[in-house]
């Protein structure tokens, strides 16, 4: 990675209208120095630890190993912190770094409600305003979220353009930070983006690696033979991920939403499906048409629900590090109910497509050998949707 | 000089932006014809991408009627070989990266040059990006429009210096879209632009009439108008063509 350029091979970069550069290259100037203020670095570290619950368990998860009859498994529990998802480790991170750069409002895109609820309680806790962009189907499918977003005292806008779903929530929340950048900070919820959003969220979601990384090792003596993780835009899987790249012999598989099935045209398969282009931000890869238009994409998981993956996941793909799979809905509804009933751990549905791919691998894993599943985010959002799924009609 | 600059010598400038494909290729050339006559001294044709971060509603709209019409880039470019010796004015065709990144930028750009475009302006392309696209664009003769914006005050030096054609100016903060005022702070930056270059600086965004237009060119070489356009194309009446030629008149003063 180039950190002046902010590029992964040929994928990254800055490609946002000129408005937004200003800001991009403050932030980029301020993220510098907060990387080396021992001030900004304690006060994040004491927020991580006394707010968020951190470090989150690594747990072995003995029943569903036993079943399976594979290697161990291991749950990195980030469905444990503070708001039940890897979300907040990012968020306190760039909403200190908001602060830092005396800005007095934030402005995010949601896809699930996790990251939005993220943001609306750090801005609660650091004393910022708060304005939350969720596409209209996604507001409808995540109403408990929206509430409680209101409930912290943001703003939720509901984005009608486009497919108003994640992508187009993005979309309008560049488009409010074009109108609105002197006092407003844009806390990017994954790490796509311009640069040099990739980077700042990945260090911040970097403490799940960080964290797991030890933990396994003084858990079992031996590193993992697999990292499982579920990719949207990518930041729980890069941060699951990071500090193991080194790590030759550990194999890091990214689990990608497959909706329907990828050989429908209702997926979210952007490595299996996709090629590459310029959106939002960034050179990465994209679901997209013959014309470089966009493509409407789909999967049950809000969170999973977009056309693109984050630029240091497509190089990771390229490079041959990283290997990444397609889940089909079915397949992570499964593994949800399976996780439920087997470990009494219910799984955000974003998650469950990780469950679900280590369910598929874990008997071929060697007995003495483990894999960790990063288990981003609870699953009690999920639930009437996941009930619904299965033809049973519930009320919130 | 450069057909572009050209096109602001001894005057101001009126440029004009229409999207491609709103509501169908047929209409575009008949509009494009219009707005040459009305006056227009450089058109800007927008090819369709689904997802406009740079654009407001009105042009958002545009958009959808356009993809919806079935526009493809292969269909604009059939449609500009039509239009080719009806039109003396320079053209430009206004995108966004992916769109052209997905035809391939040589291919993209060797069309353009046997179209008679004159150059491309790609919002979501910073000056610091604009590398790939023009060592593609100067092969070809095709000039790549740069933008300013009200943020851009630290930025103008560079981006000035290596400027083609004209500088555009982006009027205020946000998206594309009428608004019932126009920024007076953006004196400052086209007086920082004339600094540093002789290249015509003409200024868009939000500029819809002949007042606003009046003020703006006391200080800039052109304006460009987008939005208000589109809503008079959006009307889709029998005599559109016949309402555009006039208010591009109106516009000229």
């Amino acid at each position: 990675m180039n950190n002046k350029t902010g590029r992964y091979g040929i994928y990254g970069g800055r490609y946002v209208p000129e408005t937004l550069m200003q800001a991009l290259t403050e932030l980029e100037e301020g993220y510098r120095r907060a990387q080396k203020d021992a001030g900004f670095n304690n006060a994040l570290e004491t927020l991580l630890k006394d707010y968020a619950g951190r470090p989150s368990l690594l747990y072995y998860a003995r029943n569903m190993t036993e079943d399976l009859g594979g290697g161990k498994i291991y749950l990195k529990r980030e469905d444990l912190n503070h708001t039940g998802s890897h979300k907040i480790n990012n968020v306190l991170g760039q909403t200190l770094l908001a602060r830092s750069l005396r800005k007095t409002r934030v402005i995010a895109e949601t896809g699930a409600g996790q990251h939005g609820v993220a943001a609306a309680t750090a801005a609660a806790l650091l004393g910022l305003s708060c304005e939350i962009f969720m596409g209209k189907e996604d507001t409808e499918r995540q109403a408990l979220n929206v509430y409680r977003m209101r409930l912290l005292g943001a703003e939720v806008h509901t984005v009608t353009t486009g497919t108003m779903t994640l992508k187009d929530a993005v979309s309008e929340t560049m488009r409010e930070w074009t109108k609105r950048v002197a006092d407003t900070h844009y806390v990017l919820g994954s790490v796509m983006g311009p640069h040099p959003f990739p980077e700042i969220v990945r260090d911040f979601q970097s403490i799940i690696s960080r964290e797991a990384r030890s933990q396994i090792l003084e858990k079992e003596g031996r590193l993992p033979s697999a990292v499982i993780a579920c990719v949207g835009g990518g930041s729980n899987a890069i941060g699951a991920f990071y500090h193991f790249i080194g790590d030759k012999g550990v194999r890091l598989i990214g689990c990608e939403a497959a909706g329907l099935g990828i050989d429908t045209d209702r997926h979210a398969a952007t490595v299996a499906k996709g090629r590459t282009g310029i959106f939002h931000g960034m050179k990465s890869l994209f679901c997209q048409n013959k014309d470089g238009q966009i493509a409407p994409v789909y999967s049950i998981s809000a969170g999973l629900d977009y056309p693109g993956i984050g630029p240091e996941h497509a190089y990771l793909y390229e490079t041959g590090r990283a290997e990444y799979y397609p889940v089909t809905d079915g397949e992570a509804v499964n593994a949800f109910y399976y996780l439920s009933r087997t470990e009494g751990i219910i799984p955000a549905v974003e998650s469950a497509h990780a469950v679900a791919y280590a369910m598929k691998i874990a008997k071929d894993v060697p007995k003495d050998e483990n894999i960790i599943i990063c288990l981003s985010g609870r699953g009690d959002k999920d639930a009437a949707a996941i009930a619904r799924y299965r033809g049973e009609d519930i009320n919130e | 000089m450069s057909k572009i600059t050209e096109a602001f010598k001894g005057k101001k400038a009126f440029i004009a932006y229409l999207m491609a494909g709103d509501p169908d290729l047929e209409k575009t050339a008949e509009y494009i014809l219009a707005l040459q006559d009305g006056g227009a001294d450089i058109i800007e044709i927008g090819i369709p991408f689904s997802d406009p971060i740079a654009e407001g509603e009105t042009i958002q709209n545009a958009t959808l009627r356009s993809l919806s019409s079935g526009t493809t880039p292969d269909g604009i470019f059939e449609m500009m070989a039509e239009l080719k010796d009806k039109v003396k004015i320079p053209l430009l065709f206004m995108s966004y990266a992916n769109p052209i990144f997905s035809c391939g930028y040589d291919s993209f750009f060797k069309r353009c040059s046997e179209s008679g475009i004159s150059g491309v302006i790609l919002p979501d392309v910073p000056f610091e990006e604009a590398g790939e696209v023009l060592s593609h664009t100067q092969k070809y003769g095709i000039e790549v429009i740069t933008l300013v914006a009200p943020t851009s005050v630290r930025r103008i030096a560079n981006i000035a210096k290596s400027a083609r054609g004209f500088i555009y100016v982006v009027s205020s903060m946000g998206v594309t879209g009428v608004r019932t005022s126009v920024n007076r702070d953006i004196r400052s930056v086209i007086d920082a632009i004339k600094r540093q270059t002789d290249i015509p600086a003409a200024v868009g965004f939000g500029i819809n009439t002949p007042k606003q237009a009046a003020e703006l060119l006391q200080y800039a070489d052109g304006i460009i108008v987008g939005s208000a356009i589109v809503n008079i194309i959006a009307e889709n009446s029998a005599d559109t063509a016949e309402k555009l030629k006039k208010y591009v008149r109106s516009m000229k003063g």
